[in-house]
């Protein structure tokens, strides 16, 4: 975690402060009150809570929380599942892994209230393979919870029941998202599913699903605990709460950090970050993972919340960001972007399984200077029709950071164009 | 009950057009209501949706991007619009985008002027492909008799994943690989010939371009008909007659007997046989067969064994159960059979010159007549099978149009059939044809009533008790290797008491084979059946075993059914395969 006088530790309270192995620990900084306070309520208390808290989803669509819940909870049917999107594959992003190595009680107590706000026996953590760590500590504060009796059959004497499963991820980006996530855990292709229906109606085994990111969901006891009006206190009217960003790249302190949303872009380089690394000027910043656009230093003085973004047309995603330094290629960069959504469309759908295959080429064909104009033309047209006729979020958002960096940095481009021909 | 029809139907607007429809209507169909026909390429009309091919977009109001309409369902107060400059120009992107992988042969592709993805891009105006062409080079299968694979031209719509796994639950053909690698492939891409494949072709209806299609026999029956020295003769599948007019572009159900005969004349084949004749004898063989098992206490049910990809079907997957096979060859082996020992015996031809095609509704025959045990008259029985389709294409190339034939009759003797020769082209026709001929073998009396109406339709597996004298006999008819399987898996837990089953692997039976006229879909195919039963209800002998010449037959070569003889030429068995 980057040290810096604007940090908030609220989400990351416990991060290196407790032994996140050790449930006595956990106890003594306030844990489990949460789920007690949570058992003493009606589930349908909970769930205004939360909505009454303005939460919004941390995995990347900012979709409020509390209102997932709230339809979850509302449907009908024998059997309902929450689940942990632990998938946490955008390159740069690395906070869901920091929460869980360092807090893993902090996480199975929310899933725990989740459960008994919906009304769900089960759930599932569904985890990247590479996060050993992060897998070894949750199976251990599953396994202590269980001791302690704050999972399993009959939780702390109220008659709720509930248990927590691990899923171990198949390795690929797109398993992130939630219905190829769902997919996955079912032990099919991960392939996404077309929406409607939405998982709170027909999720994992077509049962009603609520499914959050690790970050939204640890502050499930805080909100809980400490109530809506003070996680409103902090970030935007609309964008209550802290947002973990990570930065990569030219700055001098890259590293993960606990802001309120509506931080700027300016504050969290030059003030948190400490600036650019080397003697250069910045060039682009990429804000949220691969998918999120390629701005120029023009953005610096952007408020980092979920509607100032969307206005502009642009999203916080993950929150990560990558800045880069005068020294770096807009092209180069591009060119990485399209290799990577190539490597990790599931291949369902013709506009991304083709478009981003196409993307690569063309920008291929423009780094190594056998192009021309017609191509920026080319890969405007696959960026519409990507846009607009993809079957998930990964085949809509693909084509972003290419089309933004074309339109903020298209001299760039024609130089390399117009020297090819 | 005006309340309650008003529940079901919304009101919608689709390009202006307000219209009231059933709620549970997608905007494609809807749209088809308004007369608007939004393209579409993955979409299938008999299959669950996949909405992968992203051709079918349209925009609705308030939604932020455009919306595949094969998978929205309608909504009150919906506002469509389905031809505005956007949805034109990623709809041709997205055409472009699937033209761009794929190889442009048509010239040489078996599907020309017949393909849904040429018709698109002719429909679009397509006139060149603005991205690079990045070809896949992956290799193409012709390791089966029956089905030729050449995953270069696949557009990767899953239909026929969609067919092989859920209509015929045999599930070879799956995605693999991700992203631009995806292909549609089999387990370890091994070839189909090393797979329990049932060589069933339903996959090529599947398709929509040429990925798939039939081995082709067409170069070697052009041969033999120019060869002097051959004595060609053909027969013809019952199924063929109500289909082949469709590759002459006349209506699914038309009935073209006549004119199928006269084509093959000037085609060059010396005789022009029918099948339905063997499918007689097959009757009077199976149905002698039944009364012997039910009488003797041996092995039941019995199940028919004249459709080849439902032996090669049980044969991989339901060995335990070979036993209960009619030992019966199908139709097109008894006759190649008897065509070079009976037919060339009193013909006086030496059987090595007489060379046997076959027109077939299908691709699992290609198979049967390459099998190694069928050479009960010396010879491979049968040396060349054509499907439908290689038929219409041979006529066409020929400059013959079916249209405008005259009607002809079979040649003698091995042309003369019944009408429940014919019905054995759909589902539940042997049953009905073998209970026409058990009920007068059994009681001797004459039966009343012919048509069997319980063991008819397309509906998965039919169930029917039938009194024959004293005799109830239980029976079951599947169609679809899916619908077999799940009588299979009931007859492996107890639950299935029949004393005769009747499987064909196709849906609808042989008229919907996989050799049969592209586009084969469940509409057509319930016309080709409509079809079957008129040539069934106007032809004047009905039973099988008042066939004239099947009597003739026993008389004066094979004896008895279930005779020496008959076991020699007309009988078969059967080979587990892994
Ligand atoms: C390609 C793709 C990858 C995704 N990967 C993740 C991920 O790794 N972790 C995550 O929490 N959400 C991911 N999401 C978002 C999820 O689909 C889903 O919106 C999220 O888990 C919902 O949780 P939230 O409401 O708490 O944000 C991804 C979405 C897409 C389209
Ligand atoms: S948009 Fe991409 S990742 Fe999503 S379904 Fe289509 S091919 Fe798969
Ligand atoms: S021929 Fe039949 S069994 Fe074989 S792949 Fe095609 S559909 Fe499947
Ligand atoms: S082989 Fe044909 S039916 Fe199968 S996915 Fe490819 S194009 Fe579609």
């Amino acid at each position: 975690m980057i040290d810096s006088p604007l940090a908030l530790r609220n989400i990351t309270r416990n991060i290196d402060k407790i032994d996140p192995e050790s449930i006595e620990e956990y106890l003594k900084t306030d844990g489990y009150e949460a789920l007690k306070k949570t058992l003493t309520m009606k589930p349908k208390e909970i769930v205004s809570i939360i909505r009454d808290s303005g939460l919004r989803g941390r995995g990347g669509a900012g979709y409020p929380t509390g209102l997932k819940w709230y339809f979850a909870a509302n449907t009908q049917s024998d059997a309902k599942y929450v689940i942990c999107n632990a998938d946490e594959g955008e390159p740069g992003t690395f906070k869901d892994r920091i929460l869980m190595e360092g807090d893993p009680f902090s996480l199975i107590e929310a899933l725990t209230i989740a459960g008994y706000a919906i009304g769900s026996n089960k759930g599932y953590i569904y985890i990247r393979d590479e996060y050993r760590l992060s897998i070894r500590r949750l199976q251990n504060a599953i396994e202590k919870a269980q001791q302690s009796g704050y999972l399993g059959l009959n939780i702390l004497g109220s008659g709720f029941d509930f248990d927590l499963e691990i899923s171990i991820g198949a390795g690929s980006y797109v398993c992130g998202e939630e219905t190829a996530l769902f997919e996955s855990l079912e032990g099919k292709r991960g392939e996404p599913r077309i929406k409607p229906p939405y998982p709170t109606e027909s999720g994992l085994f077509g049962k009603p699903t609520v499914i959050n990111n690790v970050e939204t969901l640890v502050n499930i006891p805080l909100i809980v605990n400490r109530g809506a009006d003070w996680f409103k206190e902090i970030g935007t009217e609309c964008s209550p709460g802290t947002k973990i960003f990570t930065l990569s790249g030219d700055v001098a302190r890259p590293g993960a950090i606990e802001l309120p949303l509506g931080t700027t872009l300016r504050e969290l380089i030059y003030e948190v970050a400490g600036g650019i690394s080397s003697e250069e000027k910045l060039k682009m910043i990429q804000l949220g993972g691969a998918a999120g656009h390629c701005l120029s230093p023009d953005y610096l003085d952007i408020s980092l919340d979920f509607d100032s973004l969307a206005v502009k047309g642009l999203s916080l995603g993950s929150g990560a960001i990558l800045v880069l330094d005068e020294s770096r290629s807009i092209i180069k960069t591009a060119y990485s972007l399209a290799k990577f959504f190539c490597h990790e469309s599931c291949g369902q759908c013709t506009p991304c399984r083709e478009g981003t295959l196409q993307q690569k080429e063309i920008l291929g064909r423009i780094l190594s200077k056998k192009s021309s104009e017609k191509d920026l033309e080319l890969l405007e047209r696959l960026s519409v029709s990507m846009v607009q006729t993809s079957l998930c979020p990964l085949g809509q958002t693909a084509s972003l950071g290419i089309s933004s960096a074309i339109k903020h940095f298209k001299e760039e481009f024609l130089s390399y164009s117009e020297r090819g021909i | 009950m005006a309340i309650s029809k008003a529940i079901e139907q919304v009101t919608i607007n689709i390009d202006g057009i307000e219209l009231n429809v059933p709620r549970d209507l997608t905007v494609l169909e809807a749209a088809k209501q308004a007369g608007i026909s939004i393209p579409t390429l993955c979409y299938h009309p008999d299959q669950d949706v996949k909405g992968v091919c992203r051709i079918c977009v349209i925009q609705v109001e308030g939604a932020k991007t455009l919306q595949t309409s094969c998978t929205l369902k309608v909504s009150e107060g919906m506002n469509i619009r389905t031809n505005t400059p956007l949805i034109r120009e990623v709809r041709k992107t997205n055409l472009e985008l699937i033209l761009a992988r794929h190889p442009k042969d048509c010239l040489e592709c078996a599907r020309n002027l017949n393909c849904e993805l040429q018709e698109l891009a002719n429909t679009f105006g397509i006139r060149e492909i603005s991205f690079p062409h990045l070809k896949k080079n992956l290799l193409e299968d012709y390791s089966t008799p029956s089905i030729v694979r050449e995953p270069d031209k696949c557009i990767l719509c899953r239909r026929c994943v969609y067919t092989c796994n859920e209509v015929q639950g045999v599930g070879l053909l799956q995605p693999i690989n991700r992203g631009s690698e995806t292909i549609i492939g089999t387990p370890y891409e091994l070839p189909l010939s090393d797979l329990a494949c049932a060589l069933c072709g339903q996959c090529i209806h599947a398709c929509p371009v040429g990925a798939i299609t039939e081995n082709s026999h067409i170069d070697r029956v052009w041969q033999a008909l120019s060869s002097p020295d051959k004595h060609v003769v053909v027969q013809t599948a019952p199924a063929v007659r109500v289909s082949i007019g469709e590759e002459f572009n006349l209506a699914p159900g038309s009935i073209v007997t006549g004119q199928l005969v006269a084509g093959l004349r000037r085609l060059g084949f010396t005789k022009v046989f029918d099948t339905d004749f063997t499918a007689d004898l097959t009757i009077v063989e199976e149905g002698s067969e039944l009364i012997e098992r039910i009488t003797g206490s041996k092995t039941l049910p019995l199940i028919t064994s004249c459709s080849p990809g439902w032996i090669k079907f049980i044969e991989h997957y339901y060995p335990e159960f070979l036993p209960h096979l009619s030992s019966c060859k199908s139709p097109q082996q008894m006759f190649g059979a008897l065509a070079k020992s009976y037919y060339a015996e009193k013909t006086g031809l030496d059987p090595k010159d007489i060379y046997v095609v076959s027109v077939m509704p299908c691709t699992a025959k290609k198979f049967e007549a390459d099998r190694p045990e069928m050479n009960d008259s010396g010879y491979q029985d049968v040396d060349a099978v054509l499907t439908t389709r290689e038929l219409g294409q041979m006529l066409r190339a020929s400059g013959i149009d079916l249209k405008k034939l005259p009607e002809e009759n079979y040649d003698l003797p091995l042309g003369i059939s019944t009408g429940a020769g014919a019905i054995f082209g759909a589902t539940g026709g042997v049953m009905e044809a073998a209970l026409r001929t058990a009920y007068e073998l059994i009681t001797t009396e004459e039966l009343a009533e012919l048509e069997f109406k319980d063991v008819r339709g397309l509906e998965g597996i039919k169930e029917a008790d039938v009194q024959i004298g004293e005799l109830t006999i239980k029976l079951a008819v599947a169609h679809s290797l899916g619908n077999a399987r799940k009588l299979l898996d009931a007859m492996k837990q107890g639950l299935a008491d029949y004393h005769f089953i009747e499987i064909m692997a196709c849906p609808g039976g042989c008229i919907g084979g996989g050799g049969q006229p592209i586009p084969t879909t469940n509409e057509i195919r319930a016309e080709r059946i409509k079809a079957i039963y008129e040539v069934d209800r106007n032809m004047p002998i009905r039973k099988s075993h008042e066939n004239p010449v099947v009597k003739e037959l026993y008389k004066e070569y094979l004896g008895k059914p279930l005779g020496e003889k008959s076991h020699h030429l007309l009988h078969t068995s059967y080979t587990a395969r892994f």
